[in-house]
Parts: structure tokens; C-alpha cells; sequence
């Protein structure tokens, strides 16, 4: 079974559906891109991965024993955390809250998660550091140690990189990249940067007036199809085919059906 | 100067003027310990709204002729707190705008009834002190002291069990619901805590000063340290030790209470923003 199924899965807010019908999986290891226009529901969906946000429609399951609250989340930056008196190590041993249930207080075994994460993503030495005077990277990265110590199966991105340098966005990427591919983490990332997300994804999913989900490679000859129908060539039949992928015989649809059975 | 501690000494000899010191602490301390909340979420004025409901529901209540006020006020206050920061999340009108409805209407409500049914022969009086807490801390009864310390008492112990929770929720929010960690909950905690500290600090500064009480530590606090616990510790301090000067001050210059701790804490205010940039220079 897949770590998330989203079958029929409608989105959006107060009974407006922005986007409905949304067929994918994810899987151990995944590395999926959600790619689509402004408004199109990139951040509603996130929200709804997340509990944040009921679906309007369809269902979201979980499985291979992953549970609703094992997903980490790296949230765009708000308003409020820039003038927030916090210390790095306060805000990565919040990560570790969410498991302890009852338990009022952290433990030594929290401590060391802290410790571990901010070894491996080279922070160890703002620990004590206040957050809002780091840099934009730097924070980012003490907000994916903070997932990180919250959970180690499934992370969500919401544009990772907004407001990064060119230099501070690479190095996130490949930090990125490596979890994914070296402790297997499940990566679901939005992304605005469709050049890094065909680089590093296994799987995109575009949403908007067109959905689509499929591996990488699929990907790219949908949008070839799509352009080629844009440009009134090509082959007609290919082109829709792609466009709906939901009914169409291609792979994705296939695997989606397994999903249902 | 032994005439001061004279003067002091013959005072702290009645039991009521000790009572009302330790009374003050206590609420000092409450106030400034959920105000840092309160501020980093952009809550401020809602110990001001509450605060105004809660005067309303006290003239509700010597209209009705109710000798305890608590008995009203509280329940009034803690519904409102918690519909109020329930709007902060998802409603047509704003947090901002709901609490000034609120904080407006329940005043003038509140003057208007006192003055149409007005019980006593010097209304405004009643309402001054009402507003500005001149004298109510002093006439406190030990029954009201031993409620107002058993209150405070389990603020303070809630906020220490649930001091991380707190952290992680005002910080960010939408995180901790995501990896599991009950907010609405907690928002629900929050709210019954302001409200019970609303409604102690009446006593002690009126209803229109209590927002001093909670932010001021709290903004003092976060111009000169940076982590969330250097805060909450150094706010704590810096309100029980200006509540303390403020009573003793106006114990030994006969100045009215509240507005005097209020004027302490603004001197702390000034003297920690200085700092703050100094200490930022170098």
C-alpha cells in the first residue's frame, strides 16, 4: 500500500471547490512536485494533507503504517515568526511536541533528536542563536530540522526556496535531495520552480484546469502533448489522451485504479 | 528616609495592606506570564476588550444586587474570551474589529445601566473605581484573597505544564496541529486563563489598565532578550518587581494604585528599550 492515496480528493473553503477530482499516491521514497498556477489550490491541498483543512470531497488514506501526524511540514514563512523571540534549539525541540501527547515536558531522548538534526543540517552552532536574526537559509534550515525532529517518513515543502538566494536555494535543494534519496524520506514539495522540480522529482503532480499526475518523464510528454494541442499540431488522439489522464489508459490512470480496489 | 519605612511598617501591621501586596504579585506575575502570548500573536488588546466586559458585567451585577461580583463576571468574562479568540481564526469579522465591538459596546452598556439603576449616591465615583482599581484592592476580603490566590495559583501551574505546548503553538500554529498537538485545545486554555486573569487584575488596576499589566512585561522583556524562555522568565521579574514598587509607592505617596504599578512598568519599559539598543551596538 501506498504511504498517502488520495482518491476523488476535492479541495478549497467555505464550500467553494477550487480544484476536485484529485486522483495520486505517493510512495516510500517518492519525490513529488505539485506544480501549478497562482490560485490553483497548490497551498489548500497542502493544507488538506495535513489535516489543517477537511476535503470537501473523496478521501486522503494513509498507509504502510504512516500516521495523520507523521507528516513533517515546512511551512512559507509568516508574518509573526519574524519578530519572535525564540532560540534555534527552542524551535527544533518543538518538532519533537507533537509525539509526546500528554507529556508536558522533553526528554533526553528529544534532546539527542535535536542534537542529531542539527548536526545534519551544519546548525549546530547557532543552536542558541536567536531565530528572526538569521538569515533567510539559515532559518529554512532550522524549520527542516524542525520536520525533521517531528518526523523522519513524510515531509511537505511549501515553496522551500521563496525569498533564498540563488545560492542558499541550491544548497536547500540538495539538502533536500539528499534525505530523500540517503534516509528515504518522502518528499512532497510545492513548488513554483518548475526547472527544479523536473531536476530533483520522481513524480509531478500539476494542478489547475489541468490535472495531472504521473512520474517525471510522463510528465514531460504530457506537456509536450499539451503544447503540441496549443499549437494546433500533432496528433490529436496523444494529446487527449494526456489531457485526461483520470480515464486514459496511460500509466498513472492504472495505478491510481489499483489504489482503488 | 526611617520616616518611609516607618510609614511602611505601620502600614504593612494591617492585614488587609499585606493581602493586598501579595494579591498583587500574584496577579502581576499571571498577567505578564500569558501576555507574551498574547502580544506575539497580535492579541494585545485583548486584555483591554475583556477588561471592558468584564466592567460591563460588574455593573450587571450591582444593578442585580449580586454582593460577590466574581460569581457574574467570571463566567461572562472566560464566554468571551473564548468567542473572541475564536474569531482570531475564521470569521466575516476580524479579531481586531470584534474586540473593539465588544470592548465598546460592554462599556457603554455597563455606564449606562450603572447610571440608570444606580445603587449607591456617588455613581461616578463607583465608576472610577471601577475603571482605575483606586481602592478595591485594599477592601479585599480574606474570602477574595484566597480565591484570587488559588486562581493565580493554577495559572501559574497550568502555564508551566503547558509551557512548551504554548511555545509551539504561538510560534507557529498550523505546525503543531499538523504533527498532532491539539491547538484548538490549547487556544480553548489560553482563553479561559486570560479571562480569570482579567477578572483578578480588576481588583488590582481597574479594568482600564489591565492591558499594561499584560503586555508591557512582556514588550519590555523582548527588547533586550531573544529566546523564548529569557523572555517569559525576565517578564515574570521585571512585573512582580514594578507591581511591587508601584504598591509601596503609592502605600507611601497616597497616589492611586493602578496608575502608579502602570507607571512603573512603563519606566521599566523605557529603561529596557534603552538597554536593548545599547546592548544591540556593541
Amino acid at each position: 500500500m501506498a504511504l498517502i492515496t488520495c482518491s476523488k480528493l476535492s479541495i478549497g473553503y467555505e464550500r467553494e471547490i477550487i480544484c476536485s477530482d484529485l486522483n495520486f499516491t505517493v510512495e516510500q521514497g517518492d519525490y513529488l512536485c505539485i506544480v501549478g498556477e497562482n490560485g490553483s489550490g497548490k497551498t489548500t491541498l497542502m493544507r488538506t494533507l495535513l489535516n489543517l483543512r477537511k476535503p470537501m470531497a473523496g478521501e486522503i488514506i494513509t498507509g504502510d503504517g504512516l500516521k495523520p501526524n507523521e507528516i513533517g511540514y515546512l511551512p512559507q514563512q509568516s508574518q509573526v515568526q519574524k519578530d519572535f523571540p525564540a532560540s534555534v534549539e527552542e524551535i527544533v525541540l518543538s518538532g519533537c511536541l507533537g509525539r509526546k501527547g500528554r507529556k508536558p515536558f522533553y526528554s533526553a531522548v528529544d534532546r539527542k533528536t535535536v542534537d542529531r538534526n542539527l548536526e545534519r543540517l551544519g546548525i549546530s552552532a547557532l543552536r542558541k542563536k536567536c531565530f528572526r536574526e538569521l538569515s533567510g537559509g539559515q532559518q529554512q534550515r532550522v524549520l527542516l530540522a524542525r520536520a525533521l525532529s517531528a518526523t523522519e517518513k513524510v515531509l511537505l515543502l511549501d515553496e522551500p526556496v521563496t525569498g533564498l538566494d540563488t545560492e542558499a536555494a541550491l544548497s536547500m535543494y540538495s539538502l533536500i535531495e539528499k534525505f530523500n534519496k540517503e534516509n528515504g524520506l518522502t518528499v512532497i514539495m510545492i513548488s513554483h520552480d518548475l526547472e527544479a522540480s523536473l531536476k530533483y522529482a520522481t513524480h509531478i503532480l500539476n494542478i489547475g484546469e489541468k490535472i495531472f499526475f504521473g512520474t517525471k518523464d510522463e510528465y514531460l510528454a504530457w506537456t509536450r502533448g499539451e503544447s503540441a494541442e496549443e499549437a494546433g499540431v500533432g496528433a490529436e488522439a496523444p494529446a487527449e489522451d494526456a489531457g485526461t489522464p483520470a480515464e486514459a489508459g496511460a500509466e498513472p490512470p492504472a495505478e491510481a485504479e489499483v489504489q482503488h480496489e | 528616609m526611617s520616616d518611609m519605612f516607618t510609614t511602611l511598617a505601620y502600614y504593612f501591621s494591617f492585614p488587609f495592606v499585606r493581602y493586598a501586596v501579595i494579591v498583587g504579585l500574584l496577579i502581576a506575575l499571571c498577567a505578564s506570564l500569558l501576555g507574551i502570548t498574547l502580544v506575539l500573536r497580535r492579541f494585545s488588546f485583548i486584555g483591554d476588550g475583556l477588561s471592558h466586559v468584564a466592567f460591563g458585567a460588574i455593573a450587571v451585577g450591582a444593578v442585580m444586587g449580586l454582593s460577590n461580583n466574581m460569581i457574574l463576571t467570571l463566567p461572562v468574562t472566560i464566554i468571551c474570551a473564548v468567542l473572541l479568540l475564536r474569531t482570531g481564526q475564521n470569521t466575516k469579522i476580524k479579531g481586531d474589529a470584534a474586540i473593539a465591538m465588544l470592548s465598546v459596546g460592554a462599556l457603554a452598556i455597563g455606564y449606562l445601566l450603572m447610571n440608570v439603576f444606580s445603587t449607591g449616591p456617588n455613581v461616578s465615583g463607583d465608576v472610577c473605581s471601577t475603571l482605575f482599581g483606586s481602592t478595591s484592592i485594599l477592601t479585599l476580603t480574606s474570602s477574595e484573597v484566597w480565591l484570587c490566590f488559588i486562581l493565580s495559583l493554577i495559572v501559574v501551574v497550568c502555564f508551566v505544564l503547558f509551557y512548551n505546548k504554548l511555545f509551539a503553538i504561538t510560534f507557529d500554529e498550523d505546525f503543531a496541529k499538523a504533527t498532532g498537538t491539539n491547538a484548538s485545545l490549547f487556544n480553548l486554555i489560553i482563553a479561559v486563563l486570560i479571562a480569570v486573569i482579567i477578572v483578578l487584575a480588576m481588583n488590582l488596576v481597574g479594568s482600564l489598565l489591565i492591558s499594561a499589566l499584560v503586555i508591557f512585561p512582556a514588550l519590555s522583556a523582548m527588547r533586550i532578550y531573544k529566546s523564548f524562555r529569557a523572555v517569559t522568565i525576565f517578564s515574570a521579574v521585571i512585573s512582580v518587581i514594578c507591581a511591587f514598587l508601584g504598591i509601596i509607592i503609592s502605600i507611601l505617596a497616597g497616589t492611586p494604585v493602578g496608575p502608579t504599578i502602570v507607571a512603573a512598568d512603563i519606566a521599566a519599559f523605557l529603561a529596557c528599550s534603552a538597554i536593548g539598543r545599547i546592548a544591540g551596538k556593541y
